[in-house]
């Protein structure tokens, strides 16, 4: 069985699903607050466009978890809040 | 490949991947960029290569034996060397450059990591599709409310159903086979709002007369929703979401002919999943800061303007597909082919061997009255499912519109009546809707029709057109200028 890590839980994928559609099929629709309001947010669009479904993956910030391949063993780190500017970089 | 494209291809969807094919046919050198991991673009979005085993989504597809020639004819290409496959690499930029182009991307097959790339050639072709237009309504933030197409990228891209009691809602052909689609991997359509009305259609009896395929299409997909028990209602919309963390209900309302909800109508349904979608905003994120002239569209969006030829009014730079005006895929395909017929007779590529030039010239004739027949069907569709005039009754003063900054209904009313704002972008300025992660892609249309929906939308010019971070940036000036093929560009 293929499994990422999710926020230290291990969360099985089918080969080829991005990790939002692993989430998705796991049943979660949230995986993020947003800043102001602290609503729950998940994926959207579904197709890179809207950037509601952020996480961190393998300690890099700001990726949109509907265009990441899961890959097994990867590290998936859902914010509370997702701040602004490239979690990857310095 | 390790010599000089003639041309890249950006968008990898069906218009892209036609023109592509037809430069390459024409003897033409190609660099064809998606960011995708498949080719397809969102029309034909299949899991990679090497999951379709685990992931079958056959059925959900529609004209998978084009979709099957043209991947063919791109592995034919590339096995000649003829082709440069670019897939998970997203485009930020392209730039005019000695003549030519340099498009700017960042390859993201090990995402997140991810490594510069620039790819150069004297043509440019940029195919780079749409998105599904969305309007606000109290409760589409909620969890558990997508994008149709986002229903159908899961779906189609990675076999998940986001739900198993949902309802769409919107307008336009393209509820039809999500419908189809989720119902027919045992998912429950409680309703399928359109709100248009279906008998707008009969003022453009001629585009109906004129592509007997469309028709054949649209039967195809109602035969499949009668099978599945799911019912069509025209005239309604979804009005609101409610749910406290994710959604639980929507209210369904009967329309108006001016799209206000008649009073009274108004009913809940309970859903565990929520599509919508107001027909599709073309990506025109590389054109705009091109120079590209724009052109209006029957469906409220400005598009790029192009020639009998698809070309555009840079000099080397082409279109094809949904940023040229949205029309669905077999138009999407024929433009990219016409398109590459004219980067074939731009350049002045002799006929590949065996071909005739006359040959050529009754080809190109023949994919332009293609053309013209669907696009006169694209524009009798934007007229028929329009963005109902009084759609923002709906809104209450603290519905959610721009969903990155948390901007509110009532701040965007307030900019144009106290703050005096005439566009979207003087919006943006007093109140920071479009200023977040989105850059207004999703709020773009909705605040634009709130303030000026008399004009085409044209969206903001974004100079970086995807998310890239410094350190792929920094790697740039490092790079030798033109990464000869795969395994080089990842040292």
């Amino acid at each position: 069985m293929n499994e990422i890590t999710v926020d230290g839980e291990p969360l099985p994928f089918v080969e080829g699903q991005t990790v939002a559609a692993a989430l998705v099929a796991a049943g979660r629709v949230a995986w993020r607050t947003t800043r102001t309001g602290r609503r729950p947010r998940g994926v959207f669009c579904g197709i890179g466009v809207c950037f509601d479904c952020l996480v961190t993956i393998d300690g890099v910030g700001g990726q949109r978890a509907c265009l990441v391949p899961s890959r097994p063993g990867a590290t998936v780190t859902t914010a509370t809040t997702v701040t602004t500017g490239e979690g990857g970089d310095e | 490949m390790s010599e000089p494209a003639d041309l890249v291809v950006v968008g990898a969807g069906p218009a892209g991947a036609a023109a592509a094919v037809t430069a390459l046919a024409g003897g033409l050198r190609v660099a064809l960029v998606d960011s995708g991991t498949a080719v397809g673009g969102q029309y034909w979005r299949h899991p990679p290569e090497h999951a379709r085993a685990a992931i079958p989504t056959e059925d959900l597809h529609h004209g998978l034996r084009e979709y099957r020639a043209l991947c063919a004819a791109l592995e034919e290409g590339r096995a000649a060397g003829r082709l440069d496959l670019r897939t998970a690499h997203h485009v930020w930029s392209a730039v005019r450059e000695d003549g030519g182009f340099a498009v700017h991307a960042v390859d993201r097959r090990e995402a997140p990591r991810e490594t510069a790339v620039v790819l150069r050639a004297p043509g440019l072709l940029v195919a780079t599709g749409a998105h599904d237009r969305q309007l606000p309504f109290p409760g589409w933030d909620l969890p558990g409310v997508l994008t149709v197409g986002g229903l159908q990228a899961l779906l189609k891209g990675g076999g998940v159903a986001a739900g198993s009691r949902v309802a769409l809602g919107g307008t336009g052909p393209f509820l039809l086979p999500v419908a189809a689609g989720l119902a027919a991997r045992g998912v429950e359509v409680v309703a399928v709002c359109e709100a248009a009305d279906p008998r707008a259609w009969l003022r453009h009896p001629g585009a109906l007369l004129r592509n007997p395929g469309k028709w054949a299409e649209g039967a195809g997909y109602a035969a499949a929703l009668v099978r599945h028990r799911v019912r069509v209602r025209p005239r309604t919309a979804i009005v609101a979401a409610e749910g406290d963390d994710r959604v639980t209900s929507v209210r369904i309302a009967s329309l108006a002919p001016d799209g206000s909800p008649r009073p009274g109508t108004e009913r809940r349904v309970e859903v565990d999943a929520v599509g919508v979608g107001w027909g599709f905003a073309p990506q025109l994120d590389l054109f705009l800061p091109l120079g590209c002239e724009l052109a209006d569209s029957a469906d409220g969006n400005a598009v790029v303007a192009v020639d009998a030829g698809q070309r555009t009014t840079v000099p080397g730079l082409y279109a094809a597909g949904e940023a040229c005006g949205v029309g669905g895929a077999a138009l999407a395909a024929a433009e990219g082919r016409l398109a590459g017929e004219s980067v074939l007779a731009d350049s002045g590529a002799a006929p590949a061997p065996g071909r005739r030039r006359t040959a050529r010239t009754a080809r190109t004739a023949a994919v332009r009255a293609a053309v013209d027949r669907q696009r006169a069907f694209a524009r009798a569709m934007g007229l028929a499912h329009p963005i109902p005039p009084a759609w923002s009754s709906w809104l209450t003063d603290d519905t959610v519109v721009c969903r990155c900054e948390e901007v509110t209904a009532g701040a965007v009313r307030a900019a144009c009546a106290d703050g005096g704002a005439h566009d979207h972008r003087q919006v943006k300025q007093l109140t920071r809707a479009g200023m977040g992660w989105c850059q207004g892609r999703m709020c773009g249309p909705a605040v634009h029709c709130l303030v000026a929906r008399e004009r085409a939308y044209v969206p903001a010019e974004r100079l970086v057109a995807t998310p890239v971070t410094l350190g792929a940036l920094a790697d740039l000036d490092e790079q030798p200028p033109e990464p000869a093929d795969h395994s080089e560009d990842r040292q």
